[in-house]
């Protein structure tokens, strides 16, 4: 469903991504790994359109992607997390999760402030699927809390519910793990994996916690110094002498 | 620490006996032709010298001085209480509100004239107040120069009227449309814009429509104003003692009344306390619809709101275009009120009063908004005996409340909204 095709990043001097390619099917999860610098987040930037790529085809659903606004690729159902969790902090955890699905609820202005009958039943759908996303995540006590407020782990959570509230076709997941604690790290494993069992999700996803990577990953791919170093299961890639040696430094 | 403390407060000392003295010390006074320079009185050098001693001695024992005044809020009776049940508040905040709406349609049939004119104008800063909100508090976006979309609203229905002879009624929506398309344009070159960058723009931008107004002599009048803007009518029904217009009657006589000038205040004040209302309720509606979440997303995180697919452009620019609506609203009201308006009316000054009103209320706070403006308008009314001082007292509460209440009178209380569990 989403095909990366020699992808290249250039800031100025600096050749960031050098011909990544990468391809995600459906029902599948898929990880991208790499030393620190290596530019995997550059990859989902250009993947999310925070940055315009300044070489490659980035194809979701047969349709180019590369270089359109950000809101409108996450409109098409390629919706993202971030490295540092970015929720609206001032606001609560339930509207955290009605931000996300304005699309949803596509009114008017009038029909609002006049607050009509067909305007009331789409509100109570989009708290409804909050309210169920909510639970989903064990964030249902905190609903009215300020998303600032949360501890850190919860605050990883929301944000996955609030990627999920939009339905999206294809998560990405920016170093999901990053700042968990090992029981945390295992509900989280559940978690993914249970969105492209129960919700037909596909995955992409960043991550350093090699145990979760090998854990729930149909693919992985590793990149190294911007370029692509290998690609395949993870039994594969755990018998790849590049791989070993990138990570390992050479013997 | 003490030996850091004495160099700080003698330098702070010595500031102000330089900025002073020169300023309070000495007197320009004439004599035939020639202006000499004189001494002032000792009282003055007295008071320049005293003054000196008071920073000397603040300064000196700031800490505990500070210390002390932070305690202060724990003598604030409110200040431990614990905040209400959500429910028992909804049903407590709008029983007030309805008794302060039947409360202000009454009240103006009892008051003096002079005490209703003012209410009309203390409604009209409620109606920007409210419209800033939007912009400021809700988008996070800095406006600096709001008071350009109430030049356009008055001025709309003073051209209008002068031009083409149309009435207060037709104007009223032109005006604000006319404001609300004012703050599209403007929205546009400032989509990339933040923070000090978005403040300066717009405070340019206020400037430009003020001295648009001021040049374009020929059209507008320039600094001469227009004048004779006329009154509402009621249904056709006019309010002076003679009708001015054909195929108008006039009030008093339809009903068979004695002619009284208040007639004509108490209905703006009317019509300025419905649009105030309007106002308050369109836009607290507003507030809890996916257009005012993504406001408030905006301001929180701008990259994530994108992230969710929130189109940047549109966002900000509803949130110009709906302050600027409002803002085109009070400006017809205030141009209907005045009867003549002219370039002087919509200073940065004024601006910078309707950004201390939603300040002072609490960003994104509507009650403490319609507060701040109700204090903001009428102290200084009552206190005119110190009219030369208003601004220093003006500048004075400021700062005390920042340091006391950085938050602002009512703080903005997020709504809980209730989820039904799932099973």
């Amino acid at each position: 469903m989403l095909e990366v095709q020699n992808l290249s990043m250039r800031f100025g001097g600096l050749l960031a991504v050098d011909q990544v390619s990468l391809d995600v099917q459906e029902h599948e999860i898929v990880a991208i790994i790499g030393p620190n610098g290596a530019g995997k987040t550059t990859v989902f930037n250009c993947m999310s359109g925070f940055y315009k790529p300044t070489g490659g085809k980035i194809l979701f659903e047969g349709r180019e992607i590369q270089g359109k606004p950000d809101y409108r690729i996450s409109r098409l159902g390629l919706v993202r997390t971030f490295q540092h969790v970015r929720l609206f902090s001032r606001m609560t955890v339930v509207e955290n999760l009605l931000v996300a699905q304005h699309r949803h609820l596509n009114t008017n202005l009038l029909s609002g402030i006049l607050k009509t009958p067909n305007y009331r039943e789409k509100e109570q759908k989009s708290l409804d699927r909050a309210a169920y996303w909510l639970d989903r995540v064990g964030l249902t006590d905190m609903a009215n809390r300020d998303a600032g407020n949360l501890a850190y782990g919860q605050q990883r959570r929301l944000e996955i519910a609030r990627c999920m509230v939009t339905e999206p076709r294809l998560l990405m997941l920016d170093e999901p793990a990053a700042g968990l604690n090992p029981a945390e790290t295992k509900d989280l494993n559940q978690l993914i994996i249970s969105l492209k069992e129960d919700y037909n999700v596909s995955v992409v996803l960043i991550e350093h916690d090699m145990s979760l990577v090998m854990d729930i990953s149909d693919r992985i791919n590793v990149i190294n110094q911007g370029r692509p170093l290998a690609t395949g299961t993870p039994d594969e890639i755990r018998r790849n002498d590049d791989v070993i040696k990138a990570y390992l430094g050479e013997a | 620490m003490a030996a850091h403390n004495l160099k700080h407060a003698l330098f702070c000392a010595i500031i102000t006996l330089v900025i002073s003295y020169p300023i309070l010390g000495f007197n320009l006074e004439s004599e035939g032709t020639s202006i000499i320079l004189e001494g002032a009185g000792a009282t003055t050098i007295l008071g320049v010298l005293l003054a000196a001693v008071i920073v000397f001695l603040f300064q000196l024992f700031r800490d505990s001085v500070m210390g002390s005044l932070r305690q202060l809020p724990a003598i604030n009776p409110l200040a431990n209480r614990k905040p209400m049940e959500q429910s028992k508040r909804l049903r407590l905040e709008s029983t007030l509100l309805t008794l302060m709406i039947i409360g202000a349609l009454i009240w103006p049939f009892l008051a003096s004239r002079g005490a209703v004119d003012l209410a009309t104008l203390v409604l009209i800063y409620i109606m920007l107040a409210l419209g800033l909100n939007v912009v400021v508090g809700l988008a996070g976006l800095l406006d600096l120069g709001y008071v350009a979309f109430y030049a356009v609203g008055a001025y709309t229905f003073a051209l209008l009227s002068q031009y083409y002879g149309v009435s207060f009624w037709f104007a009223l929506p032109i005006g604000a449309l006319l404001a609300a398309l004012f703050g599209l344009v403007l929205g546009f070159p400032v989509l990339r814009l933040r923070g000090d960058y978005l403040a300066i723009v717009t405070l340019g931008f206020g400037e430009i429509i003020r001295i648009l107004l001021n040049n374009m002599t020929s059209l507008t009048g320039g600094p001469n104003g227009i004048g004779g803007i006329p009154d509402p009518t009621l249904f056709g029904m006019e309010f002076g003692r003679r009708v001015k217009e054909e195929g108008n009657t006039s009030f008093h006589e339809t009903f068979g009344i004695a002619y009284s000038g208040e007639h004509k205040v108490i209905f703006l004040y009317l019509i300025a306390l419905v649009l105030a209302v309007i106002t308050a309720v369109a836009i607290r509606r507003l507030m809890r619809m996916p257009v005012g979440r993504a406001w408030e997303a905006l301001r929180e995180d701008e990259i994530a709101a994108k992230s969710l697919g929130l189109s940047r452009t549109a966002v900000k620019l509803s949130a110009f275009t709906i302050g600027a609506f409002f803002a085109g609203f009070a400006g017809t009201v205030f141009a209907s009120k005045q009867g003549f308006i002219s370039p002087e009316s919509f200073v940065f000054l004024e601006s910078a009063i309707i950004l201390a009103i939603v300040v002072l209320g609490g960003m994104g706070s509507q009650m403490g908004v319609i507060l701040a403006a109700i204090a903001v308008t009428i102290l200084p009314e009552l206190a005119r005996e110190f009219s030369e001082y208003r601004m220093l007292i003006f500048g004075a509460a400021m700062v005390l409340m920042m340091v006391w209440r950085p938050q602002g009178l009512m703080p903005m209380r997020r709504i809980h909204i209730e989820l039904k569990r799932q099973e």
